[in-house]
Order: structure tokens, then C-alpha cells, then sequence
């Protein structure tokens, strides 16, 4: 659907080079939900803005459904774009016209006709449940209430992608959820591919089938959400994944634990949640396995179980345990403090 | 009281109607030649829809230059110009033009500023739906504008009835002429102060019209 190939962009600011995005290459699949994620200034709203080219590569490639973009004109541009939505962290929204109108407007500008603007607009207002406050200005409505209105406008024109610029980044959790919860909703029914950056972790983590970790304009690892969460590679993945779905714990606990014997770290996925791996563990091995902390994190399709675990014992009986864990399904890492 | 709108009544009436000709026909030209030329200022400059720094610096400079100038002396400056526009230098008609020369530039720079107050986040959001250049500054930016751009409208209008007092010196009559005539060098400050309440009746109500104006169309 989206193929980036080798793209770079420069920006000059007086006399200074900024490259802002180095030999980008990615691909986003027809109907997947594929994020970015990336701190700020890692290059992520260069990258989505150079997909409908709000920002125009300076080097590499851009495909949208086969098309090589940066060959069009500025007219056949314009055709394409319309079948880009994009929603904004900003809202973006006109405050000198009512809900509806922010939804109709475009469409009017497009030269859609009277009676289907009319029925499209009602339609996306349905969708994302603000029917009722289309007399509504946004002046008047929450951060949710004024993305729910951008994304109905972006839908209004029935696009094939959803690009998605930190479109939650400025809502609280909940409204956050709600907003995510939408957005899966556009995805499955709809059928439309979104295209999403965010410096979110649990955006990712809720919605997305695939993801690239962004780093000072390159992206330094990519894959699926799962391969992602259960073993990222890279320094900056780990710290992203660590960070939100690690267990906080103080160091001195620590300490007093692997004063006492190995710490591990277990991932479980799918079919590894079956296993009574603690308990074989304890049959079969002369160790005594505690659980130290626990969590499970919910991810688009699957959840991912999370479980530190302090084994204690003669060290070889523990070191025959680890081995008996790698053996299987789970995902094992040692934990060193 | 009675005595004196009996014997001032009908000048100070023609004065009135000349000072609304020479405003209202002045700040329609100039509002049509100002406001495009905003426009142009907003979508040449540096990071416009249509950047062109060469045009902007000159259109920019201009502007300037005659924004410096202050209106007594553009009124002289500029008098051959007059007489090949409106074919006489003297009456309401031979003001309108240096009246308009010295407005419109002055409503391009308040229109500019009033234009340049909208979120570029809206305009890029239009963009990226693929609308023209030409709908997202009357659909987007003027829309968005419209309030500020009516208040730098009433701020224009207020000083086109300043400079028409000086209109006067080349005899196109109007209040701030018969205030100077009559009340100054006659010396009848009645007159005068007959006048100055007058002025301020108008451009108070002016004022107060386009705030109510402003502030219906800004809808937040």
C-alpha cells in the first residue's frame, strides 16, 4: 500500500544541514496497522508528512498504491492525497465553523455533491459518535470530542489510508483508549490501513500489527508488535519496552536477590501461557522458584505474559533449570540488577 | 441651540456627507486593493503556499515606503499621479486617490498580520486533503481571519476619517475641514466643538459595530 524506499530528507536552517530522515526504507501493508514509534525529534513527522508530501524527500522514493508520488503534479497530487486521510495532533480543526461543517466543508471544496455530502457527513458523525454535537463549535468540545471530529473528516473522504500524527499524544488515558479504540474500529470495519508515529508505547502496544523503532532519523529496528515486545533487539527498543512494561523494582531488592540466586525474566506468549513451566521446574530440578513480580500486557490480538522469577538453589541445578526454560516457548532473559 | 443648527445645520450636514464619501468610497477601493494584497504578502512570504521572496521583498518595500510617508505630504507627493487617475487634483474626487494610496497599504499589512494569526496545522490539514491553494485562503484562511481582519477594517476606517480632515487642504470640504475653517482660523470654536462631538459619535459607533461585528463571526 505505502512503500518508502531510501528516503532521506535535509533541511537547511541558515547555514547548518539538519537530516532530519537517513535511507528510510519501509513498507506498510494493505489493511494492517503499522506504528512508528520514536522519541521527539527522532525524524517520525518528517517521516509520515513525506507519505502524502507535506514534506517533499530529498532523496529516495515514495510509492502509494504503486504510484510513485514524487513524479506526480501538483493536480494528480491533489487526487491522491484525497484518498490520504491524515488526523493530527493538533485537531486542526476551522473554530469559526460548527462540527458538521468542519466535516462538510472539505467535502464541499472537493466538489462532492449536495445530497452525498449531506448523507457522509451524518454517516462519519455517527461513526465516531458525535452526531448530536454537530451544531457544536469546537470551542465547545473536549481534546476526544475535537479528534473524534478530525477523524471524521478525514474519513468523510472515504480514504484507502489513515495517517495519524501523534493523534493522541495531546488526550489523557482514558480519552487516549477511546481514541485507540475508534481507531481499531476505522481499521476493522472500514477495512482502511492506518499509518501511525507515536512517542507512545502503549499506542503501539494496543493497536498495531507492525512497528519500526525510530532513532535519530533512521529506523534501527522494525517487525511485528510481538517480536517487538518479547525480544527487542536494539538498546532504545529494550529501554522503550522496559520502561512501560517492566516492573519497578529498587535496586537493594535486587541486590538481596541475586545475593540469594538468579533472577530471570519469562515472557509468555500464546502457547507458552500453558506450560506449568514453575511447577515442572520445581519437580525436576533441585530449586525453589519464587515469583518476584508479575504483569500482563495487552496487545492487539494476543496478551503477553510477564513473570520475574527468583530461582534458588546449587548453581548447576540452576543453571540446568534456565536451560530447561529456553527449551520451550518462553521467552527467558537473565536479569543481572 | 436652536440658533446655531439654523445657521450651521446645513454646513455642518454637507461636511458630514462629504466626510462619509470620502471615507466610504476610499476604504472600498482600498479594501479591495489591500486585502488581495495581504493575501499576496501572506502567500509569498517565507514559507508561504506560493513562496516568491523576490516579489515579497519588493511588494514588502513598497508597502513601506509608503506607510513612512506621513498623508500631508503624500497628498502633494503624489499629485501628478492623482490627476492621471481621477483627472483632478482637487475636491472629494481628488482625495479619494492619495486617500487610497495611503490606505491600502495600511490594510494589507492589517490584513497580513490578522492572516498570518491562523494555525498552519489547519492549512497543512487542508492540504493534505488535497484542496487547492486558492479555496484554503477563502475557505481556511480568510474564514479563520475574518475577525481580526473585521477589527484591522475598523482600525483602518477610524484613521481613513483622520486623514480626511486634512482632505480639506485641497478643497474637498468634509468635518475636519469645517472644524479647521471655521473653528481655527475664524475662530468660532463652537463650530469646532459642534464637530469634534460629531466625530466622536462616529467613530465610536464605528467601533463599536465592528467589535460586535468581530466578535459575532469569532464563534469561540
Amino acid at each position: 500500500m505505502i512503500q518508502l524506499q531510501h528516503v532521506s530528507k535535509t533541511f537547511k536552517v541558515g547555514k547548518n544541514k539538519i537530516e532530519a530522515l537517513k535511507d528510510v526504507s519501509l513498507e506498510i501493508k494493505k489493511g494492517e496497522i503499522f506504528g512508528v514509534i520514536g522519541y521527539s525529534g527522532a525524524g517520525k513527522s518528517t517521516l509520515i508528512r513525506c507519505v502524502n508530501l507535506l514534506e517533499r524527500p530529498t532523496g529516495g522514493r515514495v510509492f502509494v498504491d504503486g504510484v510513485d508520488i514524487l513524479s506526480l503534479n501538483k493536480k494528480n497530487l491533489q487526487k491522491l492525497r484525497r484518498k490520504i486521510g491524515m488526523i493530527f495532533q493538533g485537531y486542526n480543526l476551522l473554530a469559526t465553523a460548527t462540527v458538521y461543517d468542519n466535516v462538510a466543508i472539505p467535502l464541499m471544496l472537493e466538489g462532492v455533491p449536495k445530497h452525498e455530502i449531506k448523507a457522509r457527513t451524518e454517516k462519519y458523525l455517527e461513526i465516531v459518535g458525535l452526531k448530536e454535537r454537530s451544531g457544536a463549535y469546537p470551542s465547545q468540545l473536549s481534546g476526544g470530542q475535537k479528534q473524534r471530529v478530525a477523524i471524521a473528516r478525514a474519513l468523510a473522504h472515504e480514504p484507502e489510508v489513515l495517517l495519524s500524527d501523534e493523534a493522541t499524544s495531546a488526550l489523557d488515558p482514558n480519552t487516549t483508549d477511546s481514541i485507540l479504540e475508534l481507531l481499531l474500529k476505522v481499521n476493522r470495519e472500514l477495512g482502511i490501513t492506518i499509518f501511525l508515529i507515536t512517542h507512545e508505547l502503549d499506542v503501539i502496544q494496543r493497536i498495531c500489527d507492525r512497528v519500526a523503532v525510530m532513532e535519530k532519523g533512521r529506523i534501527i529496528e522494525s517487525g511485528t508488535v510481538v517480536d517487538i515486545f518479547t525480544r527487542p533487539k536494539e538498546a532504545m527498543t529494550k529501554q522503550f519496552v522496559r520502561n512501560e512494561s517492566r516492573f519497578r523494582i529498587p535496586s537493594h531488592v535486587y541486590r538481596d536477590l541475586l545475593a540469594t540466586g538468579r533472577l530471570v525474566n519469562l515472557t509468555f506468549l500464546g502457547e507458552s501461557a500453558k506450560d506449568p513451566a514453575l511447577a515442572t521446574l520445581a519437580k525436576r530440578y533441585d530449586v525453589l522458584p519464587s515469583i518476584i513480580a508479575g504483569g500482563i500486557d495487552q496487545l492487539k490480538d494476543q496478551s503477553i505474559g510477564n513473570l520475574l522469577v527468583h530461582l534458588k538453589g546449587e548453581a548447576d541445578q540452576v543453571s540446568e533449570a534456565v536451560r530447561y526454560l529456553r527449551s520451550g516457548h518462553i521467552v527467558v532473559e537473565e536479569v543481572s540488577g | 441651540m436652536a440658533d446655531f443648527f439654523n445657521e450651521w445645520g446645513d454646513t455642518i450636514w454637507e461636511g458630514f456627507i462629504q466626510t462619509m464619501q470620502m471615507t466610504g468610497i476610499s476604504l472600498l477601493f482600498s479594501i479591495i486593493i489591500g486585502i488581495p494584497l495581504g493575501v499576496l504578502l501572506v502567500l509569498t512570504r517565507k514559507n508561504g503556499q506560493a513562496e516568491n521572496l523576490a516579489f515579497y521583498t519588493v511588494l514588502n518595500t513598497v508597502i513601506n515606503v509608503i506607510r513612512s510617508i506621513p498623508f500631508i505630504i503624500l497628498l502633494f507627493f503624489i499629485l501628478p499621479f492623482t490627476k492621471l487617475i481621477a483627472g483632478t487634483t482637487i475636491g472629494v474626487k481628488g482625495v479619494i486617490v492619495p486617500l487610497v494610496v495611503s490606505c491600502a497599504p495600511y490594510i494589507a499589512r492589517l490584513m497580513e498580520s490578522a492572516m498570518l494569526e491562523v494555525n498552519r496545522g489547519v492549512i497543512e490539514a487542508y492540504q493534505s486533503m488535497g484542496i487547492s491553494t486558492p479555496k484554503i485562503i477563502w475557505h481556511v484562511v480568510i474564514r479563520e481571519a475574518r475577525s481580526p481582519m473585521i477589527l484591522g477594517l475598523t482600525i483602518a476606517t477610524i484613521g481613513l476619517i483622520g486623514e480626511t480632515a486634512m482632505a480639506g487642504l485641497v478643497g474637498a470640504g468634509g468635518l475636519g475641514d469645517l472644524a479647521y475653517q471655521f473653528g481655527h482660523v475664524r475662530f468660532q470654536p463652537d463650530v469646532m466643538y459642534a464637530v469634534i462631538i460629531i466625530l466622536i459619535i462616529i467613530v465610536q459607533i464605528i467601533q463599536s459595530v465592528g467589535n460586535a461585528f468581530a466578535r459575532k463571526l469569532k464563534k469561540d
